[in-house]
C-alpha cells in the first residue's frame, strides 16, 4: 500500500512519456506487435486504433508493464514500466473487461482508489458517480454491464493520473453517458493536461477529441500522425466513371467503387486548383472522416481477399 | 459546426472571424476562452488554442495577461479586406460554373442576383 506522496513521474529521456523502440511480441507463432515504433508526447489525448486483434491491447500491456516483450525496448517516463513502481504508479489502465473481487461494491472500488493513485480527487469521483447514477453500494456481481464500464470510468477520470489509458472503456455504456464521459473528460482535461490514450472503435464520437492518431493493422503501425493534419488528407471523388477515371489518374487509390456507370475514387488530399477543376468537370468531391479513412486502410483489400478466397 | 474536411484549427479561427466581421465581438471585446471553446465545440483544448493563436499571430487578437484574449482595433475591417480577396474564387466562379452547367446566361444571372440583393 503507498499511502506516502510518490515522487514525480521519473523522466530520463527528455519530454516523452513513452518512446517504443522494434517493439515485437510473439504469442507462440502469432506475432502480435511486428517491430514498432512510436512515441507519445506529453499532455496530449491520443487516439490508438485499429481493427480488433490488430495489436491494441497488447501494445497497452506492455506498455503498463502487464506483459513483457519478446524483442526491442519500451520506455515509459524514460524506464521499463515491468516491475517498476516509480513508473507505474503514475499510469492508470482502464480494461475493457475489468475483474474485482465478487463481494465487491463500487464504494470499495472508489475507496481504495487513493491507495494506487496519489492524485485520486475524491470530489472529482462523487460528481461522477452522480452524472452516471451509479449505485455505489451494489454489488459488483449484479452491476449491469454500463454500470461497470462506468466504474472503471470513474476511476480513469478521477485518478487523474499522468498517463491514463482508456482501453474500449465504454461497452454497454448508452449514449447520454458515453458524451458524459466525453464531456467530463475534455473539461478535466483542460484544467489538469496529462497524457491520455483511447483504444475504441467509435472513431466518429472521439475523433473531434484526439491531438493524435496511432493506427495499428496487423502488429504494425500504419498511421502515426495529428489528428488536425488528416482531415481533409483524404477526399472522394464521385461521378460519371470515365470523368473519375481520368481524374484520378495517376493518383495513389485508396479505395474504389462503381455502380453502373457511376464511379467513386478515393484520393490523397486535392489543392483548392485541383479541387475546382474537379468540380467543372462535373464531379462531386466529399470530405473522408477519420473513421472511413480507417476503414479503407485496414480493410482487407480485394487482392487479399482473392488470395484467402 | 465543426466538418471533417478541413483541420478544426482552421474552423475555429474562421469561426471567430465570423463573429468578428458580424459584429459579435467588437474591437476592444474580450472573447472566450481556450477552454471554453473547447468545451463548446466538444473538441480538444489544444485544437482550440491553435486557432485561436493563429489569430494572435495575425494581430486579430491579443492576450491580456492573466485576464483573457481580445478583439484589436481595426481587426474587423482586416478581416473583410482580406475575405474580399478570396469571394470571387470562392463564391463568383462555383456560381458561374453552376449557372453554365444549367444554362443560366449572364442576364438572368445578374438578374437573380438583383432581385437577391433586394430581399
Amino acid at each position: 500500500m503507498n499511502t506516502t506522496p510518490s515522487a514525480p513521474p521519473p523522466s530520463g529521456t527528455g519530454d516523452l512519456v513513452v518512446d517504443v523502440r522494434s517493439l515485437t511480441k510473439r504469442f507462440g507463432g502469432f506475432t502480435a506487435l511486428d517491430d514498432v515504433s512510436f512515441q507519445l508526447q506529453p499532455d496530449m489525448i491520443h487516439g490508438l486504433l485499429g481493427r480488433n486483434g490488430a495489436g491494441k491491447t497488447t501494445i497497452m500491456q506492455l506498455l503498463t508493464g502487464q506483459d513483457f516483450a519478446s524483442h526491442g525496448t519500451v520506455n515509459v517516463f524514460g524506464e521499463r514500466p515491468a516491475e517498476n513502481a516509480a513508473v507505474l504508479e503514475h499510469v492508470c489502465f482502464i480494461k475493457e473487461s475489468q475483474r474485482y473481487p465478487d463481494n465487491f461494491k463500487p464504494k470499495h472500488v472508489f475507496r481504495s482508489a487513493p491507495w494506487f493513485f496519489e492524485h485520486w480527487d475524491a470530489d472529482f469521483a462523487a460528481r461522477l458517480i452522480d452524472d452516471f447514477r451509479l449505485p455505489v453500494d451494489r454489488r459488483i456481481k449484479k452491476l449491469s454491464r454500463g454500470q461497470l464500464s462506468a466504474v472503471g470510468v470513474i476511476v480513469g477520470l478521477a485518478s487523474r493520473a499522468p498517463l491514463t489509458f482508456f482501453d474500449e472503456p465504454y461497452l454497454g455504456l448508452d449514449a447520454v453517458a458515453r458524451q458524459i464521459f466525453y464531456d467530463r473528460l475534455l473539461e478535466d482535461y483542460a484544467e489538469h493536461p496529462r497524457t491520455i490514450v483511447l483504444s475504441t472503435h467509435l472513431i466518429d464520437e472521439v475523433s473531434n477529441m484526439l491531438e493524435h492518431v496511432l493506427v495499428i493493422d496487423e502488429g504494425r503501425i500504419i498511421l502515426d500522425e495529428d489528428a488536425d493534419d488528416l482531415r481533409g488528407s483524404a477526399t472522394t471523388v464521385v461521378g460519371s466513371a470515365s470523368r473519375v477515371e481520368e481524374f484520378v489518374a495517376g493518383r495513389d487509390i485508396i479505395h474504389r467503387e462503381a455502380i453502373g456507370g457511376l464511379a467513386s475514387a478515393t484520393i490523397g488530399r486535392l489543392t483548392p486548383d485541383e479541387r475546382r477543376a474537379a468540380t467543372s468537370a462535373g464531379l462531386e468531391l466529399s470530405t473522408v472522416s477519420l473513421q472511413q479513412l480507417i476503414v479503407h486502410l485496414t480493410k482487407v483489400s480485394d487482392k487479399e481477399f482473392k488470395e484467402a478466397a | 459546426m465543426i466538418d471533417d474536411g478541413r483541420p478544426i484549427f482552421l474552423q475555429i479561427a474562421e469561426q471567430i472571424e465570423n463573429d468578428i466581421i458580424q459584429g459579435t465581438y467588437p474591437a476592444e471585446s474580450q472573447v472566450p476562452s481556450t477552454n471554453e471553446f473547447a468545451a463548446f465545440h466538444r473538441i480538444n483544448p489544444a485544437t482550440a488554442g491553435k486557432g485561436v493563436n493563429r489569430l494572435v499571430d495575425e494581430g486579430i487578437l491579443y492576450k491580456k495577461r492573466g485576464i483573457g484574449m481580445f478583439v484589436a482595433a481595426g481587426a474587423r475591417e482586416h478581416l473583410i479586406a482580406k475575405r474580399s480577396e478570396g469571394f470571387r474564387h470562392e463564391y463568383v466562379q462555383p456560381l458561374v460554373t453552376e449557372a453554365a452547367k444549367l444554362g443560366i446566361g449572364a442576364d438572368q444571372l445578374i438578374d437573380m442576383i438583383r432581385k437577391d440583393m433586394k430581399q
